[in-house]
């Protein structure tokens, strides 16, 4: 390997169950610092899974994953912590907190956990809003927001945390069509800013443009990976053929 | 023969209903913090937790509270200690209220969305941070009408305590009644005092639950 690669993300024979029915049947995965990466396929093919494994939301059976060197303790509350702090997600159903204003939901993780102060927080806070557009809606509630405009919020509360990796779980999915370009734009402005991003995504010509590599998952495997121009212009498998073809019908 | 007044019924069943307020905190406050403690407990997802509490609830909610009464009232004697018709009263009340409350609880954390602790958890935050910060202040608000509404069939429990021989209203009014021959007086009065201590909390309840949801809008 070379040894001049900062390795972020290392993920080794990854094997992930829900009863019997084996989801992730062995992945093995390196992520660079910088990195941006779509996981792309059906659903029910273990995309999901393997992105909510990286911050240990679920539990994997046997294999290794480390971030940024330290490997995943379940059992260990206090290195999940650490871990956690590192990783940061954004959901498909946005998940903000509801009884807390657009401030306060990305203000609360750092106070807690990073324990700083009320003022340091507070510039963070609104450094963050206006960054993905919100700064006036910083006493407002989540309910009182599009769903693009909440997904926003959910962006900059995950990167309140300041984490070295961001994994996306279809955020656009739950969104009319005409807020998904507010999200992505966001997007894609971490990544030209070089944040590390692992995202799964049915936004293929969005995947085309920012991601530095593309994998398609199939029944619990990494079946293709590559850069977006081989994998979208020249399938090698007929499984991608068929899901790419699959989505232009 | 000694002439009762209604003044006389209505000052001596006013004194014994201290004793119905203090044992209706004490069930409160005890079966509050014996609930949460075991809603945590269960929460925590520590093995062996889910099945213990369960069967706990299962206990308290399974048996009359008049046994659960007796129970406490005879049992505590049978270790030898000498039991006063208070602690037996307390004791027993306590942990009724803490079954009930627990599994109310229990329903309320369980109806906010899986999404919020992932969330909470996927931005570092410990466990008692996620119960704290996140889960609690949104459940809370959902639990407040049905935990009122129990609390109300707290208070009215409370009256068979009087089996054990301890004085709070209704025992105060079965000895006024014996005293007065007046039973259908005595008992109109009993039953006003029972509802001017409930009508007053659920009506504290209703406006908190309006005040909490127009601090959201």
């Amino acid at each position: 390997m070379d040894a001049n690669k900062n390795i972020l993300v290392e993920i080794a024979q990854l094997r992930k169950s829900f009863g019997t029915n084996e989801v992730l049947k062995g992945i093995d995965l390196q992520v660079e610092a910088g990195e941006v990466i779509a996981i792309i396929g059906k659903s029910g093919s273990g995309k999901s899974t393997l992105l909510r494994c990286i911050n240990g939301l679920e539990v994997f059976q046997s294999g290794k994953l480390t971030v940024d060197g330290k490997p995943l303790m379940h059992e260990n509350a206090l290195a999940m912590r650490e871990l956690r702090q590192r990783v940061g997600m954004i959901f498909q159903s946005f998940n903000l907190f509801p009884h807390l204003t657009v401030g306060k939901n990305v203000m609360l993780a750092p106070r807690l956990v990073k324990q700083r102060e009320t003022k340091p927080g507070e510039e963070q806070a609104r450094q963050l809003l206006a960054r993905v557009g919100l700064v006036e809606k910083y006493d407002a509630y989540p309910d009182q927001l599009s769903g693009g405009q909440q997904q926003r919020v959910a962006i900059a509360r995950a990167l309140a945390m300041e984490p070295a990796v961001l994994l996306c779980d279809e955020i656009t999915s739950a969104l009319d069509p005409e807020l998904v370009g507010e999200v992505l734009r966001v997007v894609e402005s971490l990544a030209n800013e070089g944040m590390t991003l692992l995202m799964v995504t049915h936004e293929m010509s969005f995947a085309r443009k920012v991601s530095d590599r593309v994998i398609f998952m199939h029944q619990g495997r990494v079946h293709e990976i590559g850069p977006p121009e081989l994998l979208f212009a020249n399938p090698q498998t007929p499984e991608l053929q068929q899901f790419l073809s699959s989505l232009n019908d | 023969m000694v002439d009762f007044s209604l003044w006389d019924i209505f000052r001596n069943l006013l004194l014994a209903a201290r004793w119905t307020v203090v044992l209706s905190l004490i069930a409160f406050i005890g079966g509050g913090l014996v609930g949460l403690g075991l809603l945590v407990f269960r929460l925590s997802k520590t093995p062996g937790a889910d099945k213990l509490v369960g069967a706990y609830v299962q206990l308290f909610q399974g048996t009359p509270l008049l046994m659960q009464l007796f129970l406490s009232y005879f049992g505590i004697a049978l270790f030898g200690i000498n039991t006063s018709a208070w602690v037996a009263a307390a004791l027993a009340l306590t942990l009724y209220t803490s079954a009930f409350l627990t599994e109310i609880w229990r329903g309320c954390v369980n109806s906010i969305p899986k999404g919020q602790w992932e969330a909470a958890q996927s931005l570092a935050l410990n466990f008692p941070e996620q119960l704290r910060y996140v889960v609690l202040p949104q459940a809370v608000k959902i639990a407040i009408p049905p935990t009122v509404g129990f609390l109300v069939q707290v208070i009215k429990g409370t009256a068979l305590a009087s089996v054990i021989g301890f004085v709070e209203l209704t025992k105060a009014g079965t000895m006024i009644t014996n005293a007065t021959f007046k039973p259908f007086l005595v008992y109109s009065c009993l039953a006003l005092m029972y509802f001017a201590l409930c009508f007053p909390i659920s009506l504290v309840a209703h406006r908190l639950e309006r005040n909490m949801n127009r601090g959201r809008q």
